[in-house]
């Protein structure tokens, strides 16, 4: 079996390169093309300079980049500012607690956003149609900024690691999503593993959750994005306790006093930096590059291979109920 | 009682629908169990809040007991529209929306129609993977991003500088005439290409043969890009535009937040910020939640109206 397979798809592959290439052997006009490439190299180059500029900085020597003309390599290369960021306490608990939350959230919210789906997938389900639209509606209003901070206080959730979970374990716009995609499996497959006996909850666990995996690629890193990015919620509700405060918060923190004073040294000290270090290599500037390209870095090795699915998870049009 | 009601509506229904009784209820249970504990949670977090709405029509002392509260009407809505700082964050909100909206719908359509010009899958491929990138970083990292080039030592200015367009170095983020355009170009940098993936999906499944009727016409690249791609993606734009509408009143609030700073201040808040200073910065909560449902209200009434025109345009139904 496996061998006929690695024979057909091959085929298949020159097949559509054969077609593609007919249609691009065309004469075309030299001028449309170089202008788009000119176009396209001027875009890449936007994207990714201040990123590759940000690298840079992390790994050149902070008293050295102050002198100016760093872009894309560093002078005087040092690990310095990432023994700094990860020699402070505080950075280190962050990062971990950054981790946790985001690997917890997504957990969860794939989970029970898929469990959900699967209900509201089912047409004989008495209760599908009020259910979905509870749900839809949420996409529409909300109560806003300061009765959701009164509803996380009265849950005493304020100053607890669990207020980054519990308010947003289901999304609707994930379920409705996950549900079109349940729509578009054989409904035999459940009415048959039915007639075999199984239950509505092995259904959903042994069929229907692995079959979803190309959906919940997509929307798993949408969230775990959104989980690991945020520092809102932190600022909000946990700002309090700085054992539970997250990488981007800290960031943002030295970023709005970086802003404010430029090249303030006590910026360093703030996030627990020594002192004697922070004096000889390393600045505010090159510890926030640091921190930056770490509070980065998971997710942009991640991306580029879930790529293909995305258009699965963006397709709005095809949402009908 | 419920149970009767539904009974009814069931009855009067032509088509074919489950009665509610307890042999159904019975053999859905484990359906029941998996959603319903998940709704009454949804109901928790996104709608017992709005009993919160109640504080906008009183005048809101915490220490008080909602008995105790005053009433006074729509005293703190009359105060919001003739209050100065409220009209300038709505002048903010609308005018920084606005150009997002434009640069945003414009930017990422040329950039489709460009990428879909390169032959080179692999090309293709890479450009789209890079252009991606940003999408995937926070305002956090992409604030401190604009912040460092914009800097009077940053990139921008100095190749400015170079190019001998200006003598002295700009300080960009210290003058609000620049912020609304820093804004959007931040939006612009961040999502340009990400918001190419939808219209890309919609310029993949156009027919080829309508290529090859247009080059049998004659139609060079630039008519085809015209005069078949263009018309063929015309339904996605509309409806990302219609449901776009309905979100006029989120101009963002986290770059705003972060890129504001005192002196660029009156051009910098939106309604966001607005809540989140007077609510929680200075604990006069009845001012906010004001501010707060008049952004929910109008935004849901746009969605309708949206809703409504996409129907009448023969769209898809967003709602």
């Amino acid at each position: 079996m496996s061998m006929e397979n690695h024979q057909i798809s091959p085929q298949g592959a020159a097949g559509v390169t054969i077609r593609k290439s007919m249609r691009s052997s065309k004469v075309e006009p030299v001028l449309f093309n170089t202008i788009n490439a000119i176009f396209m190299i001027f875009l890449v180059v936007v994207t990714l300079y201040p990123f590759l500029n940000t690298i840079a900085v992390s790994l050149n020597a902070g008293n050295d980049t102050i002198r100016g003309g760093i872009y894309l390599w560093p002078r005087q290369w040092t690990l310095q500012n990432y023994k700094a960021v990860f020699a402070s306490g505080t950075i280190y608990d962050a990062f971990w607690i950054s981790v946790a939350r985001t690997v917890l959230s997504t957990v969860l919210n794939i989970f029970l956003t898929t469990m959900l789906s699967y209900t509201l997938s089912r047409k004989e389900y008495v209760f599908r149609k009020p259910i979905t639209v509870i749900f839809v509606l949420t996409m529409y209003f909300s109560a806003g900024l300061i009765p959701g901070y009164f509803l996380i206080k009265d849950l005493h959730l304020l100053n607890s690691f669990w207020v980054y979970i519990f308010p947003s374990m289901i999304s609707a716009f994930n379920m409705i999503v996950i549900r079109t995609y349940i729509g578009t499996i054989p409904d035999s497959l459940v009415e048959s593993a039915k007639i075999d006996g199984a239950g509505d909850f092995k259904i959903f666990l042994r069929i229907i959750f692995p079959l979803c995996t190309p959906v919940l690629a997509t929307i798993a890193l949408f969230v775990a994005v959104g989980a690991w990015n945020s520092w809102f919620d932190a600022f909000l509700y946990t700002s309090s306790r700085q054992e539970l405060s997250t990488l981007q918060y800290e960031l943002m923190k030295l970023l709005s006093s970086s802003m404010n004073s430029n090249s303030n040294p006590n910026v360093a000290a703030g996030v627990g930096v020594n002192q004697e270090t922070a004096v000889s290599m390393v600045t505010p500037l090159s510890i926030r590059a640091a921190i930056t390209i770490v509070a980065s870095v998971p997710i942009l090795v991640v991306y580029p291979f879930l790529q293909k699915y995305f258009v699965v998870g963006l397709n709005v049009g095809s949402v009908k109920e | 009682m419920a149970v009767t009601v539904t009974n009814k509506k069931a009855v009067r229904k032509p088509e074919k629908k489950r009665k509610l009784t307890w042999a159904v209820l019975k053999s859905q249970q484990q359906l029941i169990w998996m959603s319903v504990p998940l709704t009454l949670y949804i109901i928790l977090f996104a709608y017992v809040p709005v009993w919160g709405w109640t504080m906008a029509f009183q005048n809101y002392k915490p220490a008080r007991s909602f008995s105790q509260q005053d009433w006074v009407g729509f005293k703190q809505f009359k105060f919001l529209f003739t209050d100065d700082d409220f009209m300038r964050v709505l002048r903010n909100t609308l005018g920084m929306s606005i150009i997002n909206l434009v640069l945003g719908f414009v930017t990422a359509i040329v950039l489709a129609l460009l990428l879909n010009e390169i032959r080179k899958v692999i090309w293709k491929r890479t450009v789209q993977t890079i252009s991606y990138l940003p999408h995937f970083l926070s305002w956090v990292i992409v604030t401190g991003i604009v912040a460092t080039s914009l800097a009077s030592d940053g990139i921008v200015n100095d190749i400015l500088m170079k190019l001998h367009l200006i003598k002295e170095p700009i300080l960009w983020l210290s003058e609000g005439k620049y912020f609304w355009g820093i804004v959007g170009a931040s939006h612009v940098w961040k999502e340009v290409g990400w918001n190419t993936i939808i219209y890309l999906a919609a310029m993949a499944s156009i027919d080829p043969a309508l290529y090859e009727a247009a080059e049998m016409d004659g139609a060079n690249r630039y008519r085809k890009m015209l005069h078949v791609t263009l018309p063929g993606i015309k339904s996605t734009i509309v409806i990302l535009l219609i449901m776009s509408i309905g979100h006029i009143l989120d101009a963002g609030f986290e770059v705003q937040y972060l890129l504001g700073n005192g002196l660029v201040v009156d051009w910098a808040e939106t309604i966001d910020i607005f809540v989140l200073k007077y609510g929680i910065a200075q604990g006069n909560y009845s001012l906010a939640t004001a501010g707060g449902i008049f952004k929910t209200v109008v935004s849901v009434a746009l969605l309708l109206v949206a809703n409504w025109t996409a129907k009448r345009l023969g769209e898809e139904r967003l709602l």
